[in-house]
């Protein structure tokens, strides 16, 4: 369970980037998060694991605060919450089978994870984990060979390796085409509905959130614009909101990649 | 071109800066010359010694090769030795002074100023410095190229660690990374090939840099240099010199193979 209470971000340059936010993710759920660009859908998924601080408020994971937790306490807080990333984050150079043990570091001593002595089990592990995202084939290739819908389904095992009970994925579809998007669209959901993990999801196109949400919550300007489940997330609803409808995956242009960095 | 467009026309901007510029360096030029006292005439003068010593050189003392030989393989030693120490001791240093490492501005600015302060001391000053501490003999070279290619190589490989993809660093962090497993997993598979191509080049350096340090007492074939010229034995001074020019190349062709390797 993920609680935000009042909690609010003000960048330096005087930016809100999150304002008083309310927000109660129970287990299981799978949450999108959408908005148009620089609602603070980033910010909003990265203070959940703290990559980016938050200015006030609290934010609670399974009961403990982790906008409390210091040093070891907050890296144990986010080894159980998995992380994926729109450019996919992994170390190039590295094998898969290596990238996807890196979730494993948090569970042992600084020494042997240096050494790269990860115990068999957590192999196996690594290695189901790249099965359920059917690239096992692939585990000695170094990353930088796979294209990047493999390289997105990688992060998902390393997350799955991480035996996180949290997911979060900032725009994880947003550098891939509409094939390789459901494929990994299908994975996470898979995940969620298998395994129970907790997933939030950032998403530019309405369209994927209500294929694969159980639950939407809408941002704008770093607010709670709309919160429920996906049958009331409607075309009508949101026009109402924004304005203007939001972006679907057939709307986008050649080129009109969304990015969320400026936020 | 009629009057009109004439005046449209943008000035030309002044010309001055140039020709001050062009003023200001010939100005610099005379007074190096004058104050150090160098004149054509002496150039002139001292032309045909250099046929005459070269005269000498020729035919080359080729079975003075015997005996120096195992002052080149010192020389070759020392400058493994030294590359090496240097190596090991610039790892600490080029983490330290990486702005994307070292979050302070305390930590970094400090580390940086000392490779700096390194750097500007000139190899064979410190190898003399060494010299009076040790005593003479290949120890102090090993030590002074040691120092040297720390600076080089620590400036090298920051600079590299400063220029790494951030996103593999920001995916280590949301798995619960410490610093020293951050570092082993986002950080050396990024930049170890880097680090070895740097490692190559200053030893490549270090060769050069070894065959001259005997000149002050620090071992190795510049001893010989010292020795034979003392004596005007022109003809082993460029035995040495055709020594030292095919060891140098050699190992400079070999580095730079497999720096190309590398990258």
């Amino acid at each position: 369970m993920i609680e935000f209470k009042n909690v609010s971000k003000v960048y330096p340059n005087g930016t809100q980037g999150l304002k008083d936010i309310n927000v109660t993710i129970e287990k299981g759920e799978f949450v999108v998060i959408v908005g148009l660009s620089g609602a603070g859908k980033s910010t909003f998924l990265r203070s959940i694991n703290r990559l980016h601080e938050i200015t006030s408020g609290e934010i609670i994971i399974d009961g403990s605060s982790i906008t409390e937790a210091k040093g070891r306490d907050l890296r144990i807080a986010r080894r159980d919450i998995g992380m994926i990333f729109q450019s996919f984050n992994l170390v190039k150079r590295s094998t898969v089978l290596r990238n996807v043990l890196s979730g494993r570091v948090g569970y042992h001593s600084t020494l042997r994870t240096v050494l790269g002595l990860f115990p068999k089990e957590d192999v196996n592990l690594a290695f189901n984990a790249l099965e359920r995202v059917n690239i096992v084939e692939k585990a000695y290739t170094r990353s930088d060979q796979l294209s990047g819908g493999q390289q997105q389904r990688v992060s998902i095992a390393r997350a799955l390796a991480q035996e996180a009970k949290i997911i979060l994925a900032d725009e994880p579809v947003a550098s891939l085409d509409p094939l390789t998007t459901k494929q990994v669209m299908d994975n996470l959901q898979k995940i969620n509905q298998e395994l129970g993990i907790t997933t939030v999801v950032n998403l530019h196109f309405i369209d994927i959130a209500r294929q694969y949400a159980t639950r939407i919550i809408g941002l704008q300007a770093g607010e709670v614009v709309f919160d429920g489940p996906v049958e009331e997330a409607t075309d009508e609803r949101f026009s109402e909101i924004y304005g203007r409808p939001l972006e679907t995956r057939e709307d986008e242009e050649v080129g009109a990649s969304a990015n969320e960095s400026a936020e | 071109m009629n009057q009109l467009n004439e005046q449209k026309l943008p000035k030309a901007p002044s010309r001055i800066k140039h020709y001050l510029t062009f003023i200001l360096i010939l100005f610099l030029l005379w007074g190096s010359a004058y104050q150090t006292g160098s004149t054509f005439n002496e150039l002139i003068e001292g032309f045909p010694n250099m046929f005459s010593v070269l005269d000498e050189m020729i035919p080359p003392n080729w079975a003075y090769f015997d005996n120096i030989i195992q002052a080149m393989l010192d020389t070759i030693r020392m400058a493994v030795l030294g590359t090496t120490i240097g190596a090991v001791i610039a790892i600490p240093f080029a983490l330290f002074s990486a702005s994307n490492m070292m979050k302070s501005t305390w930590i970094f600015y400090p580390v940086r100023f000392i490779l700096n302060l390194v750097r500007t001391i000139p190899e064979l000053l410190l190898a003399a410095i060494f010299v009076a501490i040790f005593g003479l003999g290949p120890l102090p070279g090993i030590f002074a190229l040691g120092i040297f290619s720390t600076g080089i190589i620590a400036k090298l490989t920051y600079e590299a660690i400063e220029g790494i993809d951030k996103g593999p660093l920001e995916s280590m962090t949301a798995v619960g990374a410490n610093k020293i497993q951050w570092i082993t997993f986002s950080v050396v598979p990024q930049v170890a090939a880097y680090y070895v191509s740097y490692v190559l080049y200053s030893f490549e350096i270090n060769i050069r840099a070894a065959a001259i340090l005997g000149l002050v007492g620090a071992g190795g074939i510049g001893e010989y240099y010292d020795r034979t010229l003392g004596f005007l034995e022109y003809d082993k001074v460029s035995t040495i010199i055709i020594f030292t020019l095919v060891v140098v190349l050699i190992i400079d062709y070999i580095s730079t193979k497999l720096r190309e390797n590398l990258l």
